[in-house]
């Protein structure tokens, strides 16, 4: 079907794309997201893509009070914190994202665990839109 | 196969030197390093021409962005009058010096050199703390910037993680805090020299003084609960469970095992070295455990021809309080979600079982990230010969100790074990 590079940056179009996409090795099966250009399973390089389900749950969190700085841009600080987390995805793999739906300031509310389902952040316009992963609770 | 390589032959620290680790407006990298060389040298029991340094590791993670200097080989050759022989600058992040260690090491045991310096400097404090938080965060994988990840966030969600699995809690991690700062005021070299109750009794001191309400604290974890007193930086990571933004530099002089006794009558020998590489958060096979651990362990263990009940006390990677309990537990020091049981009951305190971070850890000590491999050896040294000064691990003959050093959130992990004979 597919036919990009199995890169990051192919990666990270699909997400501009609202598609959240894996690879898999066509040798032995193993899912990779993001995606690798090979198998580190079986050494194969013959990949495919694969469009993961979105859904899965939370694994690790952490609530961010002292932000980077591309995220204070984004009016993160002490004051307003934002989540962010792993989540083991319900076809195995686990993938870092922002958590969105929980009060970060009350970092006791979130629960490992939590059933979440795939959002997508967009940010910006034009050449320097970006589309980040996310994760809500469904 | 790899749990059972030996060196080609013996190496021996017979020095080692560590500057002041701190803030230091007045104080450029050359200057800190130039602090633990002269240390170094001093300290060779039986007297020392560095002329006869052969070659240099010297271990950098990024001053290239902190002081916008890059090559540190070069400076440092120059510096100590090495030049024109070979010095290399090694980056591992936070594991950069004990990298440079493990290339002089190899260096030795290959026959290629007999007498080699080994060590690391950082220069961290001329930037902002954002600016410290942006280099830094250079080192996490490249997706969990995207998360939104922070260096102490990546640790954050490990904790959160080992909570869950094992019922541990931010009162556990405070145990850590609290046992690092009651080592601090014994280490005269260290960023922080204040345990949690004179830092406790400072702001009460302060608050009275201003005529402000003085914090009725009980104990020293009621502070720690007390955002006021330890606020959140990357939940359930929190002020008092990260190290500092820290200057300094430290260096080992390094020789081939039978040239040993012409500098000392007691060298300190590597007997055992391991390495390991980890991945980034969402592809790692444990939240609550770093695999480059586990393989650093296996090596060094299998090299070593020992066992992690023979270790008497070790110098962890202290970056973040819960690093410091997966350590232990990835080491084998501790079963797997016990660490944080035994050091609730203070095995892990100077005068406990197993006494881990004598020198306050990087938590208290400093962690200028390149000097804070070579500066973790220094402690064996001075430990395994008895120079510990008040911190010296009490009524026991030490002959065994470790380092474990991390570089990044663990894509690098070593662990080295050091004999005296």
């Amino acid at each position: 079907m597919e036919e990009r590079p199995f890169s990051d940056i192919s990666y990270r179009q699909f997400l501009s794309e609202g598609k959240f996409m894996g690879s898999r090795c066509r040798k032995c099966g193993e899912l990779y997201v993001p995606p690798r250009h090979f198998c580190i399973a079986c050494r194969s390089d013959d990949m495919e893509w694969h469009e993961m389900v979105g859904e899965g749950e939370l694994a690790a969190f952490t609530c961010i009070f002292v932000a980077p700085p591309h995220m204070v841009e984004l009016g993160y600080d002490r004051r307003n914190p934002y989540c962010t987390g792993v989540v083991t995805l319900k076809e195995g793999p686990r993938i870092v994202a922002r958590i969105e739906g929980v009060d970060a300031a009350r970092p006791e509310s979130i629960a490992i665990g939590t059933p979440m389902k795939s959002d997508f952040i967009r940010l910006g316009e034009g050449e320097g839109a970006k589309t980040l992963l996310a994760f809500r609770p469904s | 196969m790899t749990g059972k390589r030996k060196l080609g032959r013996g190496v021996a620290i017979v020095g080692a030197g560590m500057s002041n680790f701190g803030m230091f407006p007045d104080k450029d990298s050359k200057d800190v390093f130039a602090e633990a060389f002269s240390e170094m040298i001093a300290g060779v029991d039986k007297g020392f021409d560095p002329a006869d340094i052969q070659a240099a590791w010297i271990g950098n993670f990024s001053n290239d962005f902190f002081v916008h200097q890059a090559h540190w080989g070069p400076i440092i050759a120059d510096l100590t009058g090495i030049a024109p022989k070979a010095v290399t600058r090694t980056e591992g992040a936070c594991a950069s010096s004990t990298l440079a260690m493990r290339d002089g090491l190899m260096a030795i045991a290959s026959g290629m050199y007999d007498i080699v310096l080994a060590g690391g400097v950082e220069e961290m404090s001329k930037c902002t703390t954002e600016e410290v938080t942006e280099g830094l965060a250079l080192a996490t994988s490249p997706y969990e910037g995207d998360a939104g990840y922070t260096f102490p966030g990546v640790f954050g969600a490990l904790a959160t993680a080992y909570f869950n699995k094992y019922g541990a809690g931010r009162e556990h991690l405070m145990n850590i805090t609290i046992k690092s700062h009651e080592n601090a005021p014994l280490n005269p070299k260290g960023q922080f020299k204040q345990t949690i109750k004179d830092l406790m009794e400072a702001r009460k001191a302060k608050a009275e003084k201003k005529g402000l309400p003085v914090p009725g604290w009980a104990d020293e974890k009621e502070a720690l609960w007390d955002p006021a007193f330890n606020p959140p930086v990357a939940w359930p990571m929190h002020l008092y469970d990260c190290c500092p933004i820290s200057d300094g530099a430290s260096c080992v002089l390094m020789v081939a095992e039978e040239l040993a006794k012409d500098f000392t009558d007691d060298p300190i020998y590597v007997v055992g070295f391991g390495q390991g590489s980890g991945r980034g958060l969402h592809a790692c096979p444990s939240l609550t455990s770093f695999e480059a651990n586990k393989n650093a362990a296996k090596e060094a263990y299998g090299m070593s021809g020992l066992k992690p009940r023979d270790i008497q006390f070790a110098e962890v990677h202290d970056c973040f309080s819960i690093a410091e309990l997966i350590h232990i537990e990835d080491l084998g020091f501790f079963e797997a979600g016990e660490g944080y049981k035994a050091i609730a009951e203070g095995e892990t305190r100077r005068d406990g079982r197993m006494p881990i971070n004598t020198s306050g850890g990087l938590k208290c000590k400093g962690h200028p990230v390149g000097a804070t491999g070579t500066a973790q050896m220094f402690e064996i040294w001075k430990q395994l010969r008895g120079e510990a000064g008040e911190r010296q691990i009490p009524g026991r003959d030490l002959y065994i100790g470790a380092t474990q050093n991390l570089g990044g959130t663990g894509g690098t992990c070593t662990f080295t074990i050091f004999e005296r004979r």
